[in-house]
């Protein structure tokens, strides 16, 4: 199907975004949702995005898609696909592009799918619309899509209506509707939060499977790091519209730097923990984007935090490890982050206590 | 949806053990009913049907009107003048519904008069649906200026009193010259017009209807995801927002229909309505009115006519809105 569009060489990362930063104009002030986020994407690999709900995740695989509101919105930026610019395309010229070479996975099955419309005709529409097929072949086409997300009956369902389905049957539809037309690069934005705990695996090892099969990149976006740790090839993870780390999987398990991806994975419950172990919690919220903190956005928040936290922001500095970047000057598993931790569990002065928190506040008058 | 073939057969089963059982089993039996198969038909009960065989009859005398063998329902019968139904003595046979003060056939003049009622309310209906209906999508989808534009001009339309703007509406839409009446058949140019001026009052409602209900449906998720397969927006409006507003618009827009036949009559009794002596429900009324009594039948009559129909259109959208409802509210 990919012949269709025969276009940049197959050297070459599939898809590169240099510094997007997406911000909304809103009534509040200016939310910068996305701040300076750069990223690439080999073919066939799957990129996991963590972080909170709130950090920016819709947004950034939003961002890059183009499929950002009209209004109100600044995008700036580059976002390379193939080599080529597509930060800078109208929608209409986006059109070819979506579904086509990209596609979409959303995170709630029951509203992404057309109620009133026939499991069929929702799967052949964009099939009629990209590929230049006929009706028949297109129903054929459906009804074997149906039988590679290993849905039972697969001619009967292209008869039926979205409510006749379960919500694990609808997100299975969804991925047949996104896999269509054959994407390069599919997003997949919390594909499984929706979904009961035993059917998100099934539908995770389908998407991995077909992303297999097709050679497929995928991007995907989650607040679970259970989800990407099998999966992903690597793992970005994002805080308050910015990376903070970015690593092969096996080295952000395994040399965290960044105090924020330690807190993500400690949260995690382990299962040799007693009944009723209190969760390790995150303390506070993430900022306001509207007015991030000085200095390292985390840093109200973090068990290191050193006054030089709250006056300068870290940039983004490689690790040992070639792929592994991170934002912090006391980073995890390092003398100098040790030091740091000491020093604020000697004085008390971890985030949350009453301290930490007014030091937080007289750096960025404007949060409250 | 496929009807399970084995239904007429639990049927006869279920009509058996009716006998049999005693009638604690019986309510336990018929709540499984309701369960499995009742919601297929608890929408067209005998109300329904009895609503779709009266607008059937209705509909179907009025398009056979020329051919039925009716007397001529400009044509003065001195004999049955201000007759009514059943008065004893006078009324000719053939003349079941009496005659009018004109001495006119009131049957004859009904099924012409619901001839015009019918065609001046489901082409203005018609019209304000098209119009209003393709402004409201407009406004809920695209949003911006461009609703704010049409939601005013909405508004302003709507402030205006409903029966004034028709009024102003028929006089300005008039042809100059009205002639032609003496023809047998309808005064077409003035039920074109009254349907243009009843379409365009009813496209504020049925305006409004539709934005605020594409406004929602535009938000959705599905929308979203056809964006991101490449749908084009004429196309998420027409295959993704208009089939999930349709079911409001169509409700509506019944209840539309009931309100013209009425606005209808409320003109004629203007003056502007269908013109005399080509008969309308409205103007049989309007022109009795004075009548009314010494000869309240013929006020009664039509009366009765535009009760029955507003009635089985209104309790039939109902019916074929909770019946063609496939989303999960039925569930």
């Amino acid at each position: 199907m990919s012949d269709r569009f025969p276009s940049a060489p197959l050297d070459g990362a599939l898809l590169e975004v240099k510094d997007l930063k997406t911000h909304f104009r809103t009534p509040r002030g200016i939310v910068r949702a996305v701040d300076g986020v750069t990223l690439s994407l080999e073919r066939g690999r799957t990129l996991g995005v963590v972080g909170e709900s709130g950090c920016g995740k819709t947004v950034l695989s939003r961002s890059i898609m183009g499929l950002l509101p009209k209004r109100d919105v600044v995008r700036e930026g580059s976002v390379l696909f193939e080599g080529r610019e597509i930060g800078n395309l109208t929608p209409k010229q986006m059109r070819t592009f979506w579904g086509a070479q990209m596609a979409m996975i959303f995170q709630d099955p029951m509203t992404s799918l057309n109620p009133v419309m026939r499991i069929g005709k929702q799967i052949t529409e964009s099939l009629n619309y990209h590929l230049d097929i006929s009706k028949g072949y297109a129903d054929e086409l459906a009804e074997s899509l149906l039988d590679s997300v290993r849905i039972p009956e697969p001619k009967q369902r292209l008869r039926e209506y979205p409510h006749q389905l379960s919500g694990g049957m609808r997100q299975r539809v969804c991925i047949a509707v996104a896999l269509a037309c054959g994407p390069k690069l599919l997003f997949a934005d919390e594909p499984t939060t929706a979904l009961d705990v035993t059917v998100q695996a099934q539908v995770l090892d389908l998407l991995q499977g077909q992303q297999r099969e097709r050679f497929m990149a995928m991007i995907l976006v989650t607040h679970d790091l259970g989800v990407v740790a099998g999966r992903a090839d690597e793992i970005a993870v994002m805080y308050a519209g910015q990376i903070v780390e970015k690593a092969p999987t096996s080295v952000l398990f395994s040399d965290t730097k960044m105090p924020y991806t330690e807190a993500l994975l400690n949260s995690i419950p382990k299962l040799a923990d007693q009944s009723h172990t209190k969760l390790n919690v995150i303390p506070g919220r993430p900022p306001d984007l509207v007015s991030p903190p000085k200095g390292c956005r985390f840093a109200p928040r973090c068990t290191y935090v050193q006054d030089r936290c709250r006056e300068e922001e870290p940039p983004l500095i490689p690790a040992e490890t070639p792929g592994h970047e991170y934002r912090c000057w006391f980073p995890v598993g390092t003398p100098q982050g040790r030091e740091a931790l000491e020093r604020n569990q000697q004085a008390a002065r971890v985030a949350g206590d009453g301290h930490g928190e007014t030091a937080a506040a007289t750096t960025s008058p404007g949060t409250t | 949806m496929s009807e399970p073939p084995p239904s007429a057969l639990t049927d006869v089963i279920e009509e058996d053990t009716r006998a049999v059982l005693p009638v604690s089993g019986l309510a336990g039996l018929e709540a499984v009913e309701a369960g499995s198969e009742g919601r297929k038909r608890r929408g067209f009960g005998i109300g329904a049907w009895l609503a779709v065989g009266w607008l059937v009859l209705i509909v179907g005398l009025a398009l056979l009107a020329p051919v039925l063998p009716l007397e001529d329902p400009k044509e003065t019968i001195a004999d049955i003048t201000n007759k009514g139904p059943g008065a004893d003595a006078g009324t000719a046979p053939g003349h079941i519904l009496g005659g009018d003060q004109n001495g006119r056939d009131m049957l004859s003049r009904l099924i012409w008069g619901a001839r015009s009622s019918l065609s001046v309310a489901a082409g203005a209906v018609l019209i304000g649906l098209i119009v209003g209906g393709f402004l409201g999508l407009v406004a809920g989808f695209y949003r911006g200026r461009l609703e704010s534009l049409i939601s005013g001009a909405l508004d302003i339309m709507l402030a205006i009193p409903p029966l004034v703007f028709a009024l102003a509406l028929v006089a300005v839409l008039s042809p100059a010259e009205t002639g032609g009446q003496e023809s047998g058949g309808l005064d077409l140019s003035r039920l074109l017009v009254l349907m243009i001026a009843l379409g365009i009052v009813s496209t504020p409602i049925l305006g409004r209807i539709t934005r605020a209900s594409s406004l929602t449906w535009a938000e959705r998720e599905f929308v979203l995801a056809a964006r991101a397969q490449g749908a084009k927006a004429s196309r998420l409006i027409w295959r993704e927002v208009l089939p999930n507003v349709l079911p409001a618009m169509l409700s509506v827009a019944l209840l539309g229909v009931a309100v013209v036949i009425v606005a209808e009559g409320g003109l004629a009794v203007l003056g502007v309505g269908v013109e005399p002596p080509t008969p309308s429900w409205g103007n049989i009324i309007a022109q009795a009115r004075g009548d009314i009594s010494t000869s309240p039948y013929i006020v009664f009559e039509p009366a009765i006519l535009i009760f029955l129909t507003v009635l089985s259109l209104n309790y039939l959208g109902d019916v074929v809105r909770a019946r063609t409802d496939i989303r999960e509210g039925v569930l």
